[in-house]
């Protein structure tokens, strides 16, 4: 069997991948104020995961990220549902989101927003959603 | 009295249980009481001072739809029609059919019918006349069809089911009409408001509807080819739907309109015609019939004729004579029904060419059909009464209404010349019937079994039938007064008082006709035999059955042709359909509003670089189409989409462009994957023409998207919503980003179904490829 030799190509996706990963990250966190937001961060992290599969095969990849992308469809549809029944509790109507100022002790003052539970959800529907699609057909034999 | 219409029904429930008996007793003898019992409820009513009463029961009062029923002189006749009769077919079946047969559906069907048919008669109102109309059809359908092993059955029942459905579902039409124009339900309102109607200008077509259902259920020509062969059924469903019951329900229902509809000189013309031709038509017709039961079937047919004819005409003495007629013909042509099954049964066959001679073995048989053949034929005897409605239905045909028109008196002209033309073969074939079953030379060899009297139970019904023509024949004017003329009068909307007699004088008109019918008829009836091949001749290869049949087999075929036509299979062609459909409704929509509008004030000034990246969108565009190889066209639409991105970024859409590029990215490394794993397929090779086709359409769809385009821009006639979200985004939403602050906060909704969609695309996939079945279909 053909057996390539990607010497390179593994030692920069071991370095490109946490970058990737880190710039989805900032991505998902950044998109309430500025470009960005659950959908595209998960994207990106999905990118730097399909990046690593390619690099190291499946094998090693589910030894690195031990995770069952399918169950992170539902449990982001939960998240992004649960933010919206959420509001029941206030008796505020569907889905309706608040946010504040908090002071944290080493990040200084900080907005935090209920919409961001609600990106969260976006962004781990979106990742299993192409991890789980790519996979899925890349494993087909 | 609204027992009596669900009597039957609520009995019919129980049949199931009660027909487990009948190893020991016939189901018939349970069935019997019902109608036995109503005959009874409604003879008290019969009398000389006799009012109409009305019941109503609340149904579906907020659509004026109850169930009102109403008794007056005409439900009244009918409802003892029914029930009478209904009781003697009982008692006939008990000796008819046999235990072995399955009993407990024909008495299922036959309460069913029983209950439809008192419902018909009483109701008042006309859409609950119609349900009930319509249960009449699907029990006669189930009755036809009763030997349902034999294929002329399962024929006879789909065409009776077809003719009479069709003609109810315009009778449906109508009453919606003649409730529209009245505003009522009720059809005594109607009568009572029948100056309105008449002046309306729907009342035509109502009246046509109307018409059309009361002339397929009651077979007029030419709807009356269902009837002959209606005569697959058992011979009791035959004698009581098909001869004195359903049948008349066209005549009921014409009768019962007829004194809203009267003064109206079409309704003269259409009526009577049709009457007078079923009345020619099928007595002709049934001159040459083999088949004993299809004898009587035309002969049937042409007495509704006469019937129809009358109740066309209006005046008092013809509406006077059709409800008299009406009566008889249920009892003489009920009582031959029963005698021909009688035939049957204890011969085993009803063609009358192997039949002759049985009034040797079976006098009694014989003498009943005596009674009742004479009385069909109109024989001047006193003590007949089918001798007193014809020489009535003569009596009439001299003197119709004053023409209002020029068709309407030359019909009245013609009139009394085609009743006598058809009481004329109406004469032979009652001669014929009569003694080709029972007189001249016996064929025992021919037979199948030996034959013999009948039992003495199958004779009690057509007794009693006979019993009741030769009563009637010696007492009219008993009858007369206690419920013919109470009908007559319902019909009529007037006081009708008429003595029946049976002598006019040797200068009555209607004499001479009536001797002219019996002279005439008895020289054809003798003769009979030389006339046969002038009767093969007329009807030869025309019927109107060659047009029902080729015309069923047409429409089969031609649906099919007209499926096949359009639904190929070919995707490409419903695209093509689906395309053009959709560009000529909105760019017809379009023209036919004065929608185009094209403003040009309102624009943007267009960059340099805007028109680079269209002017490589458009040329990616055009590429993809004449691409030579798949994968050259996959790449030049990933150029395309790259564009795009690129346009969103001008735009200054940071989110959109974002998406946009990782978007363009899977999906042309998902189609590249596509295009990896398909078969080595082969290129289309269309001809021009649908290569040009498809180039109109596509370069159309797409002129017409542009042109709604500019048109939507040109007129902006409400302000955009947009200033609110840049306004609250961070007041409300928190954030800087508004596209991220209406995802996620302002339309969140939105979102949460989209993520929910793309969750149903990645577990469809995932499902699709790993719980594939084998081919074998695992």
């Amino acid at each position: 069997m053909y057996k390539p030799n990607d010497l390179i190509l593994r030692t920069t996706t071991s370095l490109i991948a946490f970058i990737l990963l880190g710039f989805s990250i900032y991505l998902l966190f950044a998109g309430h104020n500025s470009p960005g937001g659950g959908f595209i961060g998960g994207l990106m992290t999905s990118a730097a995961i399909v990046l690593m599969y390619m690099a190291y095969g499946a094998a090693v990849l589910e030894k690195v990220l031990p995770i069952n992308y399918r169950t992170m469809i539902p449990i982001g549809l939960l998240l992004a549902a649960g933010t919206g029944v959420g509001a029941f509790l206030f008796q505020q109507p569907f889905l309706s989101h608040t946010f504040d100022y908090f002071y944290f002790p080493i990040l200084g003052e900080l907005e935090l927003a209920t919409a961001m539970l609600f990106d969260l959800g976006v962004y781990l529907t979106v990742l299993g959603v192409t991890i789980t699609i790519i996979l899925s057909i890349a494993e087909d034999r | 009295m609204i027992f009596t219409v669900l009597i039957p029904l609520l009995l019919a429930c129980f049949i199931p249980f009660i027909s487990r008996f009948k190893q020991k007793i016939h189901t018939g003898v349970f069935v019997f009481f019902v109608p036995f019992a109503i005959f009874l409820y409604f003879i008290q009513f019969t009398g000389t001072g006799f009012e109409s009463i009305q019941h109503t029961y609340n149904w579906i009062p907020s659509l004026g739809i109850n169930l009102d029923f109403h008794l007056d002189g005409l439900s009244l006749l009918f409802a003892l029609l029914i029930s009478g009769i209904g009781a003697l077919v009982v008692l006939y079946s008990i000796y008819y059919l046999d235990r072995s047969e399955n009993l407990g559906h024909f008495y299922v069907y036959l309460l069913m019918f029983m209950s439809a048919m008192l419902g018909i008669v009483l109701s008042d109102n006309v859409f609950v006349l119609y349900t009930f109309w319509e249960l009449t059809s699907i029990s006669s359908f189930l009755l036809i069809g009763y030997w349902h092993f034999k294929e002329k059955s399962r024929y006879g029942a789909l065409k009776s089911m077809m003719i009479t459905i069709f003609g109810g579902l315009s009778m449906f039409g109508g009453f919606i009409l003649l409730s529209v124009i009245s505003g009522t339900t009720s059809i005594q309102v109607m009568i009572a408001n029948a100056d309105m109607i008449l002046n309306h200008p729907y009342m035509p077509l109502a009246l046509g509807f109307i018409l059309l259902g009361a002339f397929t259920k009651s077979a007029q020509f030419p709807f009356h080819i269902w009837l002959p062969d209606a005569m697959e059924a058992p011979t009791p469903v035959s004698a009581y739907l098909h001869s004195a019951t359903m049948v008349k329900a066209g005549l009921y229902l014409v009768a019962r309109f007829s004194p809203v509809f009267a003064d109206f000189e079409w309704f003269f013309i259409i009526v009577s015609l049709a009457g007078i031709i079923t009345l020619c038509w099928a007595s002709y017709m049934a001159v040459h019939q083999t088949d004993l039961k299809a004898i009587l079937a035309f002969s049937t047919v042409s007495q509704l004729g006469m019937i129809m004819a009358m109740l066309g005409f209006g005046t008092k003495a013809a509406v006077f004579a059709a409800v008299f007629h009406i009566l008889n013909h249920a009892t003489f042509k009920g009582s031959l029904f029963m005698v021909a099954g009688t035939v049957d049964h204890e011969t085993g066959t009803r063609d009358i060419r192997k039949l002759g001679g049985l009034f040797t073995f079976m006098p009694i048989t014989a003498t009943l059909a005596l009674f009742g053949t004479f009385s069909m034929a109109g024989i001047p005897l006193p003590f007949l009464n089918g001798f007193y409605s014809k020489e009535l239905f003569f009596d009439s045909t001299l003197d119709l209404r004053e023409g209002m028109n020029a068709t309407a008196s030359f019909l009245a002209e013609a009139i009394p010349y085609l009743a006598v033309f058809g009481s004329i073969f109406t004469f032979v074939y009652s001669l014929y019937f009569l003694f080709g079953t029972f007189g001249g030379k016996t064929q025992v060899d021919k037979l199948a079994k030996k034959p013999h009297e009948a039992p003495f139970g199958m004779l009690i019904s057509p007794a009693i039938l006979v019993l009741g023509v030769i009563l009637i024949g010696l007492f009219p004017n008993a009858f007369n007064g206690t419920f013919i003329a109470h009908a007559a009068e319902a019909v009529y909307g007037g006081d009708i008082v008429k003595d029946i007699h049976f002598w006019h004088g040797w200068d009555s008109t209607a004499f001479q006709m009536s001797l002219a019918v019996v002279g005439l008829g008895a020289i054809l009836a003798v003769t009979r035999t030389k006339w046969n091949g002038v009767y093969q001749v007329l009807p030869g290869t025309w019927s109107v059955n060659k047009v029902y049949n080729s015309f069923m087999e047409k429409l089969d075929i031609y649906s099919r042709k007209m499926t096949t036509f359009y639904m190929t299979g070919s995707l490409r062609l419903y695209m093509a359909l689906i395309l053009s459909t959709i560009l000529i409704v909105t760019a017809g929509f379009m023209l036919a509003t004065n929608g185009f509008t094209i403003d040009f004030s309102n624009l943007a000034p267009v960059s340099i670089i805007e028109v680079a990246v269209v002017l490589v969108i458009i040329a990616a565009a055009i590429g993809t189409v004449f691409a030579k190889k798949n994968l050259a066209a996959i790449l030049i639409v990933g150029v395309a989409g790259y564009g795009v991105a690129l346009l969103f970024v001008i735009y200054r859409a940071p989110d959109l462009a974002l998406t946009q590029l990782v978007v363009e990215t899977v999906s042309v490394a998902l189609f590249l994957l596509c295009f990896y794993h398909l078969p080595n397929l082969k290129k289309r090779n269309d001809p021009l023409r649908t290569k040009m086709t498809n180039a109109i359409i596509s370069v159309g769809f797409g002129a017409m998207v542009t042109l709604i385009g500019i048109s939507a821009h040109s007129s902006d006639w409400f302000g955009t919503i947009s200033d609110y979200f840049l306004e609250t985004s961070y007041k409300l939403g928190g954030g800087n980003n508004v596209v991220n602050v209406i995802l996620v906060d302002m339309r969140g909704l939105d979102t949460l179904f989209e993520i929910a969609v793309l969750g149903i695309a990645a577990l469809a996939i995932y499902t699709l490829i790993k719980f594939k079945t084998d081919k074998g279909g695992k």
